[in-house]
């Protein structure tokens, strides 16, 4: 497992788009802190980073990097190594270099400029859906053979999960505006992470406001310990998930 | 040395092996023959784990190979055409493929010298041709003095001197008592290799016979000439 | 011309200071020190207050009394040495005054009897005038000091802390009733109910009082016309501050801090009119000010820090000027549940204002809505709170600011600051 994961990372590390991405990264967030009058708009730019470039990256990143890597996974196959740790190392390899990126581009300034616990918060958050979107990069890629379709399916799955959730929520806010719908509207959020991510900053960022209204309601969901715990689960499950899915996938296909 | 019982393969609807069984022998060099399609690189994939059959197993050394892999460190495999890692040099791939196999200590690197590899360490596995890139399979094939080869279009691409070189090997890894099992579309390269044929057609097994007993019973004087003249009784 | 008019005036005041020490002069000329203690003259306070003369001082040295219900119904003074304890053992009413002129000072009242029925508290004053609570610690009682018809009283000081856990169980820190021309200063008000309360009271002053975490409101009035508010302070209530129904009030430089919560505000003003709000500071609060029903109020040199929503106007308020404030760093500077909004915005520094001041008169050349189009939604439809800051509505948000079809269409502050008011 560690050799062949210390050959996938290698490979991974040394690729320039990764370089690029964590020095772009890193502007937008040095830039939004030193730019912005006030910490809190720059903590806004940054929270946008979070939650559609870090996924888009994650998610394009990989899909073309495991359609790249046919002949490295064919030639890993051919000699004594477990299948299983092939992909394994794969989604580790991929994951570490995204968050790697992800920690050096933005968890740095954050954790320099932005209040402590929003900064914590948005690290933890973006470490996991860099992760969670590596791994439904897996899944997309054991979809299909054709590069071409993996990566528009990994496109439109981005879309979903950063613009069409959203209109779908808010559109059954309106259908269904005259019922008591916030429980079921809890739930729905844990079916988009990046829905999930962007509640559980909000509760950092936007304390005030949170604690108002509903708000109220998704502070005592999302807020006390019990319900960040259960967060961080489901964040977990939508990392493990894909990828369990992929792997399972994967252990049975044919090179 | 390798037992294949019924195995059968679909890629969707196109069946690729068909109900196939068949017994390779330490010692035996054996030519895997027959037309496009026939199913020859699907029966070697599914012997080296890369293609899994719906049904029958596949046995090495009497245990079976599914969810094993261990098996593999005693086989040399040389694909039809290598794909590598293009970003990698000459030199990283074989440091790879060494380090995977954890393999260390007497290594054979009579055809790394012999093709002279040191000299291209450095170049990227892109760049190279389709005739480098075989001599670089061939390499790593029979780096780690496995107990089994596999060997698909071994010469094809090759420039005659690297392919009698490459010959040599064949015959000297079969002088020592591994097994060796090649593909090969011609047929005459391979007169003075192998002790078996393996005919398939259609995902079938056709023919399994010994070179001598096959020319004895056709009359023939080279392998191509026993197969075709074979093939024309069958259909006659 | 000039010399007449301050010739009369000087005539008055010679009047009036004449007056006032003929009914003062008769109190000190005569007056006398009884002293209670285990060794003074009386053991008791009630049999100190039973001997003593109007305009007597009665000293009560360092112990704890148990003595129930004390009745002050002559213009005496009470005053304490080293705060002693007065123990209404839960059960009674510790201090009743029924006269006026009376003083107390330097009293620790604690246990009051607690009873809803006749609002049990630790002093009370009955239809007096001219009545000075002053430095005084109430712990743990039910109502703190409670005035009803009272005129011309000064509060000054006191402490009041209650722990009640519920508000049934609890009542109110300062609470006044049917009263006038008070003057309600320097008081810290902690754990009770309400911190003070106000109903049909006139003619008053609030004045650098502070009050946090009651179980309710820091500040609650109601029917009470004409009072003043200054410098004080209410953070972390249970709701904020509540004032209802009422005309004509002053409110200065007065901190509402972190009042967090669903029904919780900076200040709900309920029907309200005529009222003048002017350099107060909303810091952290869910709303930091809720108008309701209310017309003719003026909002200027306010501060809006870090609130979920500076301010929410409903439909039903009109003319309301709101002007030259400071919008920083809240979640929604303003939010409304109508189309039509008959108040008016001018000169204010909003921080969500991305336009540009090319001729630098510190006046943005582009009028700035400050209504989202999200507040809007969720004004509605709070649940879509969930959506906040999600791409989908930034995209909404964007393209609401350039072309207003939701958002009522004079929603608008023709003069943005370019810079923030030093305030």
């Amino acid at each position: 497992m560690i050799r062949v994961l210390k050959y996938v990372a290698l490979d991974i590390l040394k690729n320039k788009i990764i370089i690029a991405y964590t020095i772009m990264l890193a502007l937008f967030a040095w830039s939004a802190f030193s730019l912005e009058d006030n910490e809190s708009k720059g903590v806004l730019t940054v929270l946008n980073i979070v939650l559609l470039t870090v996924p888009l990256v994650s998610i394009l990143f990989s899909t073309i990097y495991i359609y790249n890597s046919s002949e490295f996974i064919e030639l890993l196959i051919s000699n004594p190594v477990n299948r299983g740790m092939v992909w394994k190392a794969l989604f580790i390899g991929l994951s570490l270099s995204m968050v790697t990126a992800y920690i050096v581009g933005v968890g740095i300034p954050l954790l320099l400029f932005a209040n402590f616990a929003t900064a914590i918060m948005m690290v933890a958050t973006g470490i996991m859906l860099s992760m969670i979107f590596v791994s439904v990069a897996f899944l997309c890629s054991m979809f299909t053979r054709d590069k071409a379709k993996g990566i528009g399916v990994s496109i439109m799955l981005w879309l979903y999960f950063a613009l069409l959730f959203d209109g779908i929520v808010l559109f059954l806010f309106f259908q269904f505006a005259d019922y008591p719908i916030e429980k079921i509207v809890v739930i729905l959020s844990a079916l988009s992470p990046v829905d999930l991510s962007r509640i559980l900053i909000l509760l950092k960022l936007d304390v005030s406001a949170m604690l108002g209204f509903s708000g109220a309601i998704f502070q005592n969901y999302f807020g006390s310990n019990w319900g960040l715990v259960l967060s961080f689960a489901l964040l977990g499950l939508w990392i493990a998930v894909p990828f369990a899915i992929s792997l399972r996938k994967f252990k049975k296909k044919d090179l | 040395m390798i037992k294949i019982e019924n195995i059968t393969k679909h890629f969707g609807r196109f069946r690729a092996l068909n109900n196939l069984s068949i017994e390779l022998n330490k010692g035996e060099c054996i030519a895997l023959i027959g037309p496009n399609g026939c199913g020859k690189t699907t029966l070697i994939k599914s012997i080296l784990g890369m293609v899994l059959p719906e049904l029958g197993t596949i046995k090495f050394d009497g245990k079976s190979i599914k969810n094993d892999n261990e098996y593999r460190k005693h086989i040399g495999y040389m694909p039809q055409i290598g794909r590598y890692p293009e970003n990698m040099t000459i030199g990283q791939v074989i440091e790879m493929i060494k380090g995977i196999r954890n393999h260390t200590n007497d290594l054979d690197t009579e055809l790394y010298e012999k093709f002279e590899i040191e000299k291209m360490l450095n170049k990227k596995m892109r760049t190279l041709s389709g005739g480098t890139t075989q001599k670089v399979s061939a390499v790593l094939a029979f780096m780690f003095q496995s107990k089994v080869f596999i060997l698909d279009e071994p010469t094809a691409g090759l420039d005659p001197i690297s392919s009698e070189i490459l010959k040599n090997k064949i015959i000297d890894a079969k002088n020592k008592g591994c097994l060796i099992l090649i593909t090969s579309h011609l047929l005459s390269e391979l007169d003075d290799l192998v002790t078996q044929i393996v005919f398939m057609q259609e995902g079938k097994l056709i023919l399994h016979e010994n070179v001598e007993i096959l020319k004895e019973k056709t009359g023939e004087a080279t392998i191509a000439k026993s197969i075709i003249h074979l093939l024309k009784t069958q259909r006659a | 011309m000039y010399n007449n008019i301050s010739r009369i005036n000087i005539k008055n005041i010679i009047a009036v200071c004449i007056i006032w020490l003929s009914s003062i002069l008769p109190n000190f000329s005569f007056s006398t020190v009884l002293r209670v203690g285990k060794e003074a003259d009386f053991k008791t306070i009630k049999s100190a207050i039973k001997h003593a003369q109007n305009g007597d001082t009665v000293l009560i040295s360092k112990a704890i009394y148990k003595e129930g219900n004390i009745v002050i119904d002559k213009p005496i003074s009470i005053i304490g040495e080293d705060y002693p304890i007065l123990d209404g053992e839960f059960e009674y009413e510790i201090l009743s005054i029924k006269s006026n002129n009376v003083v107390i000072k330097k009293l620790q009242l604690q246990n009051s009897g607690r009873s809803s029925m006749n609002d049990l508290s630790a002093i009370k004053i009955y239809e007096n005038k001219y009545v000075v609570i002053e430095n005084n610690k109430l712990i743990n009682n039910f109502f703190g000091i409670y005035l009803q018809y009272a005129k011309h009283c000064l509060v000054k000081n006191n402490t009041l802390t209650a722990s009640q856990k519920e508000e049934y169980q609890s009542g109110n820190g300062i609470h006044c009733w049917k009263s006038d021309s008070l003057q309600i200063i320097g008081n810290r008000v902690y754990g009770h109910r309400d911190g003070i309360y106000f109903e049909f009271v006139t003619h008053t002053v609030i004045w650098r009082n502070i009050a946090h975490k009651n179980l309710r409101y820091g500040l609650h009035f109601m029917f009470s016309h004409k009072n003043a508010y200054f410098t004080n302070f209410f953070k972390d209530n249970g709701a904020g501050v509540a004032v209802m129904f009422t005309k004509e009030v002053v409110m200065m430089n007065n901190t509402f801090q972190e009042n967090w919560g669903d029904a919780a505000y900076g200040v709900l003003f309920k029907e309200l009119s005529d009222c003048y709000l002017s350099g107060n500071k909303f810091i952290r609060n869910t709303t930091g000010i809720f108008f309701e029903g209310s017309n003719r109020i003026v909002a200027e040199k306010n501060t809006f820090i870090n609130n979920g929503w500076g301010m929410r106007l409903q439909a039903n308020c009109i003319d309301n000027r709101i002007d030259k404030n400071n919008f920083l760093g809240n979640t929604y500077d303003i939010s409304t549940n109508g189309f039509l909004t008959l108040n008016h915005f001018d000169a204010n520094y909003w921080d969500k204002y991305e336009g540009y001041d090319l001729n630098k008169d510190n006046i943005g050349d582009v009028p700035f809505r400050p209504l989202s189009l999200f507040s809007v939604i969720v004004e509605k439809n709070s649940p879509a709170m969930l959506l906040y800051r999600s791409f989908m509505i930034s995209l909404l948000d964007k393209s609401e600011k350039i072309l207003p079809t939701l958002t009522p269409e004079n929603f608008i502050d023709n003069n943005p600051r370019m810079t923030p008011y030093k305030l």
